[in-house]
């Protein structure tokens, strides 16, 4: 089914984390290069800390705006529980970016269940190219919390074939002028980690 | 210049081009952003989120009469609301262009039911148009206006959550206008459906909806996709996408206009392939006619009926036809997951509503909750609400309960926006007969003894900023003194995302706690404090 000349790429993480930021600016970067672009997005009760998947497909023609299991080329992870829940649609050979950011759901608070302690080694097991990577660390050092987004948006674009420029104009684009320092560097930091 | 944007930012920006000068609607997931995004326009359309869809619905149709194109958005629930005026407009007509914007839910994913709103628009016997995308959606506002206004007829422009959420580029035009000169024109004979004029309005639907058929048989938005031709898909919104994924060498109509039924293109389609499958998300409302116009097909005997579809399930559809094995894309080596929490949206940090449902932790009584994010309080740890309905329905039906001598004190829930929407209706009726429910928001413990011991109606308003509206911090931010706490797990108990039960000890987030100082009031011991901004590299 997979069309070769499609790219699907997959951003999960728990809403608030700013998934949606990520996804616009992913979708926003292909545009500019020149690919024919959807995405889906969950709103709504993604604002209220529920688990969160966005979904981006480029190619020289897309028809459906959802990425099927296993054809993920890229996956991108905020938050460790969520990398191993969505770990279904990456593909065969795929590349993943899980934050090393753990939050811990309600449900584990409340004492019904257990948040797993042996998360990245499940990670390295279904994911054979994996970068476990200190986003939140990145994100304190650049002096900006909010822009972990960012880094593993960078750590994710070293594994996608558009050019460097576009990511910047991409974030430019669609980030607030007065944040777009501290983006642009979480950015960066990203590209580097991996 | 081509942008891109999500169906719902398609529609509004449909609207404007379109010349639409009054919009209205009542929020509600997956239709919100139509709205939002078509108040950017305020210089050329005026714009108003109503009480409910009802009222919204009855604005518009207040100024299409004028000579004003007009569009009125909700989700699928919201057309229940709305339908009173929806069935009689029909009859009357519309003076200027009227499309009623409704968003549809497959799956379910913020909804309490999976309604299929095309069964509406052949109740009221009135056009709908069903983008695939968002250029679909942009210029499906335009070709609904020009309908409405030629045939005198409302319109339903139907999307569903993949269509109104999904981007796509999408090449935006100039404002057009209406040449009509704004003004009522009085004419009671075609806008006052009283029976002698209502039964001439009568024929006239029927015989407009022939007409609109054989329109719908020449519009661009319906097309024959001519491939292989031993296999023809009728296939409608984003439900096309997927049918060009998993079977791109089939011939394909895809329709944008789907009703009234554009029979005569149904059958040189059907004619034109030596097997007809109809691929529609949700009822089988397509396939239905397909075969009570004697043609054979296939259809919900091997697509699904309930949840969305996807390529995956299409091509699983295309298995079962050409009876193969279902096969997973998904990669075989998979580890078990089965132990990993769930993690289901919960009230914000600071929400105003946690503390009504904790304090009803502490009373034996009966909770009806209504349609809102408040409806989260149904999981545990708060577990405190017993039955939803619909919008407004925890009032009435609280009333319901306690009538029919339910031993036990009953308490509903209503959100401020629910309770003007269509709770305070079911309030007047609590106090026109007399009933003893109490009605709340409210976060104060002691107010809420003495209500709940009462015999009397009580009304109890907590007034509390939404938090994701007012993102200032309540108070200074908080976080555990170690030595003070004794690991009674009280303020677990809250359900608050920012406390963290991992360790015997509760954990603050820095970044999630907005100070809102609940956690404090249930902590016997007085642990929490004010967090130091260096402790929150955690």
């Amino acid at each position: 089914m997979e069309n070769d000349e499609i790219t699907s790429v997959v951003l999960v993480g728990v809403g608030g984390q700013g998934i949606l930021l990520a996804s616009e600016v992913m979708a926003t970067a292909a545009a500019l290069a020149g690919f024919e672009v959807k995405t889906n997005e969950v709103h709504g009760m993604a604002q209220r800390g529920g688990s969160v998947i966005a979904q981006i497909r480029y190619g020289q023609q897309v028809f459906s705006p959802l990425v099927a299991e296993g054809t993920a080329r890229v996956i991108g992870a905020l938050e460790q529980v969520e990398g191993l829940r969505y770990h279904p649609y990456l593909a065969e050979g795929g590349f993943a970016v899980v934050s090393q950011q753990a939050i811990v759901p309600v449900s584990v608070s409340a004492g019904q269940s257990k948040y797993p302690q042996d998360l990245q080694p499940r990670l390295g097991e279904v994911y054979p190219r994996l970068a476990w990577v200190d986003v939140q660390q990145a994100a304190e050092d650049i002096g900006n919390p909010k822009v972990a987004n960012m880094v593993v948006l960078g750590a994710m674009s070293t594994e996608l074939d558009l050019p460097s420029a576009v990511w910047e104009q991409a974030i430019s684009q669609c980030v607030k002028p007065e944040f777009l320092d501290s983006n642009l560097m979480a950015f960066v930091i990203g590209r580097s980690l991996v | 210049m081509k942008k891109l944007l999500s169906g719902n930012e398609a529609i509004a920006r449909g609207a404007y081009e379109a010349g639409v000068v009054v919009a209205t609607g009542y929020p509600g997931t997956p239709s919100t952003e139509i709205l939002e995004n078509i108040s950017h326009y305020k210089d050329q359309i005026y714009c108003e989120w109503s009480p409910n869809e009802k009222v919204a619905f009855e604005v518009a149709v207040g100024a299409c009469l004028t000579g004003a194109r007009c569009v009125v958005t909700m989700k699928h629930v919201g057309l229940n609301v709305a339908a009173d005026p929806l069935m009689t407009l029909s009859y009357i007509g519309v003076e200027g262009g009227f499309i009623a914007c409704v968003a549809d839910d497959p799956g379910m994913h913020s909804s309490q039911n999976e309604q299929d709103t095309r069964h509406f628009a052949r109740f009221a016997k009135i056009p709908v148009f069903e983008p695939a995308d968002s250029q679909e959606a942009k210029d499906f506002i335009q070709l609904a206006i020009d309908i409405s206004e030629k045939y005198r007829t409302p319109v339903i422009l139907r999307t569903t959550t993949r269509v109104s959420h999904s981007r796509s580029s999408v090449v935006e035009g100039e404002r057009q206008e209406s040449p009509r000169a704004i003004g009522f024109e009085k004419n009671p004979s075609r806008h006052v459906p009283i029976p002698v004029w209502g039964r001439k309005m009568r024929v006239e639907v029927e015989e407009r909806l022939a007409l609109l058929a054989q329109e719908a048989c020449q519009s661009s938005a319906n097309r024959i996709e001519w491939k292989d031709r031993s296999l023809g898909i009728i296939a409608a919104g984003v439900a096309y996408q997927y049918v060009r994924e998993a079977f791109p060498d089939a011939s394909v109509l895809k329709l944008g206009w789907a009703y009234p039924f554009p029979d005569q293109l149904l059958q040189e389609f059907a004619d034109g392939v030596d097997s007809l499958l109809v691929v529609e998300e949700l009822e089988n409302f397509l396939e239905e006619h397909i075969k009570a116009m004697g043609i054979a097909c296939d259809g919900k005997n091997v697509v699904p009926t309930i949840g969305e579809l996807s390529t995956e399930r299409l091509l699983e559809v295309k298995a079962r036809l050409n009876g193969e094995q279902i096969t997973s894309l998904a990669a075989e080596a998979q580890v078990d997951i089965s132990d990993l929490p769930m993690r289901p949206p919960v009230l914000c940090s600071g929400c105003p509503h946690r503390g009504v449902f904790y304090g009803l932790t502490k009373f034996d009584v009966v909770v009806t909750g209504d349609i809102g994010c408040y409806s989260l309080g149904v999981f545990p740890p708060l577990n405190r609400t017993d039955v939803i309905l619909c919008m407004g329905g925890g009032i009435s039906m609280a009333h319901g309960i306690e009538r029919a001598g339910e031993p036990r004190k009953v308490v509903g829930i209503v959100g401020d926006s629910t309770f003007f929407h269509s709770g305070v209706t079911g309030l007047l009726d609590i106090v026109y007969n007399r009933g003893a429910s109490t009605i709340i928001v409210v976060d104060n413990q002691a107010v809420f003894k003495q209500a709940l011991e009462s015999d009397e109606p009580w009304l109890i308003i907590s007034e509390g900023p939404c938090v994701l509206k007012e993102r200032a911090l309540q108070g200074p931010r908080l976080q555990v003194d170690a030595e003070k706490c004794i690991q009674c797990g009280k303020c677990l108990k809250l359900g608050c995302p920012a406390i963290e039960g991992l360790e015997a000890t509760p954990h603050v987030d820095f970044y999630q706690c907005t100070g809102c100082r609940l956690c404090a009031q249930v902590c016997p011991v007085d642990a929490f404090v004010a967090a130091e901004e260096s402790d929150h590299g955690k």
